[in-house]
């Protein structure tokens, strides 16, 4: 079986994020790393991979500029056993429809029988591109899985969402993907971040995707950003200090805003 | 006048609240036309048109229970067809913003996801988002085709604007892709009696200071007296003392009620993306530096044990 | 430049995961782990995974060895999250380095492939309840006869006596040798009938680890326990080991020192007094500054005596320095970050007090620090001062 867990490098939350004069995201001052939430994936390949009598070759696949190699070797060293670097100048400002679109294409040219992503990315949260990699794949989407079963050809999961807890069901291939509660990454061990190092990474860029330029990147996107502000500090609020009135004071805070 | 297209979120034809703030937004823009599937979806008519649905289209089928996303999916591009709409509006779930996004590739739109406010512009619908835990406002808009915006609860009020809400049958053919994922099974969520996490007005949630799964309790007083719904940290959920549903901040469900109460919670990053864009925010904890005492409104230094039961204790006083 | 960059690739990529390692699985638990003085199975457990028993065992045993740089750096990581962490794992190390350099294949063949997964872990056995530091003084004595070894004596503050499964138990195979050095021999023994362990021995700091008694009563040990094969060389060979040793309790005192540096910076710009956050305060700012630039000097001077330890020099006067310096460094850093604290510095509900009470172990571990300096002035004597 071939699985392809798509990764993304991000700005580490943490950090102090912000816009650049393009009013894309400024990668520049902030360090990056293995977005958390696509830590999940690859533990999920991993797991389904240990779990399965058949051979499973994990490929970890990602967009973006060269500091996401980072992201690659943090996969490669926890235990994936090749990656695939796709890089292209053109590719800055890409919006999540763009995103999918590379992504389909290298998951095609690459081959698979399973696609799994994070939940989300910690930077955009928009949380859409594993739905739009199926339609553009015009495979199943089985996502935001807590609990995954890969058996025969057949993946099932569960989903929790707002209203209820599904039970989901397709056949490979298939797009997944897995949220926080799926279970806790491992990390790399100190053997796997030395064999990291010999395993293949491969760089494309977007003419051996057969993408032109003006597909993806700022010019491509179909939303535009037209400004971007922080946000105003919140005015600093009334702070007390409980000494036997505290929960009183407190409603009667709530009182006089009406809430009470 | 243009039309708006709004997804209706509806449990057997019971409307959720989302959806008339989508309403709300919508008659910003143009007239709203309604869509509502599956089962119960012609029961919705009569609450859409009080809300100022000028039609409702329909169309009831076993799939759109039965598999997931994508028949939902099919119906809309049916409804784009049909109205050739100034915009569609989703309501902000995360099927919701699946839906948006299939449907915003298939009728080849830009999608905006997660707005929290809408407006008219020069050109097209304006949204504004929130974004990097909130600690950025942008505004952004649709540059091709027809604009696919999904909304997040509370970012409009619910006013009641009666319109006709004609009901008309939705014509929807399945594509071939519409039964790839099935569902096998349906859970629905028990009922707590209080309201939606992500619809409530007031949210009560507790975090690592609660510290057990059994005084949980005095925080649900604490919502109970005040008709709010109840949260928890990642700290809380992952220690186990409340469910996952139940979670805020990033990876949890984002909240932006009028008021944000939150108990023993220090305020980390993680938990700010789910709750900064709250209007009042009220905190207690006994540890001053707490970071999350840099965004409230009003906060109390002090045991939560003590503090919680006794503003529970004034509020039902006060209520009589 | 970073302290890291003198490693490679992938030895920082190694040290940055022990780091996310410390701040997301063993900060969050171990005030509770501490204060109940429980042992950290579940993180042992994911040491295991990450290599750390590993780290001095070559690749052909199935280790992963890394530069002794790289294990000051991992070490300290580990001790910046609890120094007890750091003491799971630092005899292992020392018994790991003496099967590497004295043992027969045979013996390297049997312990080092579970030694490097974590399934077998090991301690040293060396101080006796008469004496801690003098070696030679040692009263354990092991008699030989037609089928091995008959041990009997006493040893104490024996870590992990009773999660390890491979002891290397310093003892005298000659009593009557003169000079007595020559009859010390290191033995490889385990847990078995005539081996005693006691119950744990109450600490300052050190928690959640266990420390022992051990009573050998005629235990008896087979003639291959003998690390090397030959009679006569075990305090040639500790010696050796003990330069791991010592190193290896600097890097612990790195950790202690940089977690209390850590926690008093943050606080001091959290804290706020007299209208402003305390580290404006000159006092408190001086504090933070004294604690910084000895700790850079405790960390350079622990990374030069590593250094010189890869080079394959003989390093005891550098380890003792290191080891002397950086112990006495991490008591004053812990005490200042007590300071800065202020009364929160003496609550048990913050970490500093915990730095204060796990300091003073590296002061007296390992070869007291006036133990350091007696081999320090020797060794100066011996070679002339310092090379130029």
């Amino acid at each position: 079986m071939r699985i392809v867990v798509t990764v993304k490098y991000v700005p580490d939350a943490t950090g102090d994020r912000h816009f650049a004069d393009d009013l894309t995201v400024d990668r520049d001052d902030v360090d990056g790393l293995l977005s958390e939430l696509d830590e999940y994936a690859v533990e999920q390949a991993l797991q389904i991979s240990e779990n399965s009598d058949d051979d499973v070759e994990i490929t970890v696949l990602t967009v973006g500029p060269e500091d996401a190699k980072d992201a690659l070797r943090k996969a490669l060293s926890m235990g994936a056993d090749k990656a695939i670097h796709v890089e292209d100048d053109d590719l800055n400002g890409t919006d999540a429809l763009g995103t999918s679109l590379v992504l389909a294409k290298a998951v095609e040219k690459a081959g698979y029988d399973l696609v799994i992503s994070g939940m989300a990315s910690t930077d955009g949260t928009m949380g859409v591109v594993p739905a739009l990699l199926a339609e553009r794949l015009g495979v199943p989407q089985v996502t935001l899985l807590s609990e995954v079963w890969v058996e025969d050809g057949t993946v099932t999961g569960r989903r929790d969402g707002d209203a209820a807890s599904e039970q989901l069901e397709a056949s490979l291939p298939a797009v997944m993907s897995v949220t926080d509660q799926s279970g806790e990454a491992r990390y790399p061990s100190f053997k796997g971040i030395m064999a990291a190092k010999k395993k293949p990474v491969e760089s494309w860029d977007l003419s051996d995707l057969d993408i032109e330029a003006d597909q993806v990147g700022l010019e491509g996107a179909w939303t535009k950003v037209d400004s971007a502000a922080e946000r105003p500090a919140r005015t600093a609020g009334t702070i007390v200090k409980d000494e036997g009135e505290g929960g009183k004071q407190l409603a009667a805070f709530l009182a006089e805003r009406k809430f009470v | 006048m243009a039309e708006v297209l709004v997804y209706v979120d509806h449990v057997d034809g019971a409307v959720r609240k989302s959806t008339l703030e989508l309403l709300t937004l919508a008659r910003r823009i143009g007239e709203p036309v309604a869509v509502a599937l599956g089962n119960g979806a012609a029961d919705t008519a009569a609450t859409l048109a009080e809300h100022g649905a000028v039609k409702v289209l329909t169309h009831e089928a076993a799939e759109y229970a039965d598999y997931l996303v994508v028949p939902k999916v099919d119906a809309l591009q049916a409804a784009v067809e049909a109205v050739s709409p100034a915009a569609v509006l989703v309501p902000s779930s995360a099927e919701g913003k699946e839906v948006a996004a299939r449907l915003a590739l298939r009728i080849g739109s830009g999608i905006t996801t997660d707005a929290v406010d809408l407006e008219v512009g020069d050109e097209g619908p304006v949204a504004t988002q929130s974004v990097f835990a909130a600690s950025f406002t942008t505004k952004s808009r649709v540059s091709k085709g027809t604009p696919v915006i999904t909304v997040k609860p509370n970012s409009a009020a619910v006013e009641a604007a009666p319109a006709a809400g004609a009901v008309e049958a939705l014509a929807v053919t399945f594509s071939v892709q519409a039964t790839g994922t099935k569902v096998t099974a349906r859970t629905p969520r028990e009922s707590t009696g209080r309201p939606e996490l992500t619809e409530a007005a007031i949210v009560v949630s507790g975090g690592r200071g609660v510290n057990g799964a059994e005084n949980f309790a005095i925080i649900e007083a604490l919502a109970d007296s005040l008709g709010a719904a109840v949260g928890a940290s990642r700290a809380a959920v992952d220690a186990g003392w409340y469910p996952h549903t139940s979670q805020i901040g990033q990876t949890g469900k984002s909240v932006s009620p009028q008021l944000y109460i939150a108990s023993g919670i220090s305020g980390a990053i993680q938990h700010r993306a789910g709750m900064q864009t709250s209007k009042t925010i009220v905190a207690i904890n006994k540890d001053a530096e707490a970071p999350i005492f840099d965004l409230v409104d009003y906060g109390v230094v002090g045991d939560l044990f003590d503090v919680v039961p006794q503003l529970t204790e004034e509020i039902k006083t006060r209520k009589g | 430049m970073s302290t890291l960059d003198i490693l490679s690739d992938d030895e920082q990529f190694m040290v940055r995961t022990v780091q996310d390692f410390v701040d997301k699985e063993v900060k969050p638990v171990v005030q509770e782990l501490e204060h109940s003085n429980s042992y950290p199975e579940a993180l042992i457990e994911q040491m295991k995974r990450l290599g750390i028993y590993g780290l001095a065992v070559p690749e052909e045993y199935g280790g992963t060895p890394v530069s002794t740089p790289c294990y000051v750096l991992i070490t300290e990581e580990l001790a910046r999250g609890w120094m007890s962490l750091a003491g799971a794992m630092g005899g292992h190390t020392v018994v790991a380095k003496l099967l590497l350099h004295f043992g027969t294949e045979e013996q390297k063949r049997r312990w080092l492939p579970r030694m490097a997964t974590g399934e077998i872990r090991a301690t040293m056995a060396l101080t006796e309840p008469g004496g801690g530091s003098d070696l030679q003084a040692i009263r354990t004595v092991a008699r030989k006869d037609t089928d091995g070894y008959v041990v009997n004596g006493v040893k104490t503050w024996i870590t992990n006596s009773r999660r390890s499964q491979l002891i290397a138990l310093l003892c005298k195979t000659d009593p009557a040798a003169s000079p007595a050095h020559q009859g010390i021999s290191i033995l490889l023994v385990g847990h078995g009938p005539g081996l005693t362990v006691s119950r744990d021995l109450p600490k300052l700091g050190y928690k959640g680890v266990e420390s022992c008694e051990l009573s050998f009563d005629d235990f008896r040990a087979p003639a291959e326990a003998l690390l090397g094969g030959v009679e006569g060389k075990g305090f040639a060979q500790m010696m050796k080991g003990l330069e791991t040793g010592r190193l290896q309790v600097a890097a612990r005192a790195l950790g202690v020192g940089r977690a209390a540096l850590e926690d008093a910076l943050a606080y001091a710009q959290e804290r706020e007094s007299f209208g402003k956050p305390i580290w404006k305060h000159q006092s408190i700012g001086n504090y933070l500054a004294d604690m910084a630039t000895s700790l850079t000097a405790a960390r350079q001077l622990t990374l030069y005596a590593a250094r010189e330890a890869e080079a394959g020099r003989r390093v005891d006067m550098e380890a003792g320095m290191a080891k002397l310096f950086a112990s006495e460094t991490a008591m004053q850093i812990a005490l200042n970050a007590v300071r800065v604290h202020g009364g929160y510095g003496y609550s048990t509900e913050f970490d500093v007090e915990r730095y204060f009470r796990d300091a003073p172990l590296m002061i007296v571990g390992e070869g007291t620090n006036e133990i350091q300096r007696n081999v320090i002035a020797s060794q100066l004597v011996k070679r002339g001062g310092l090379e130029a």
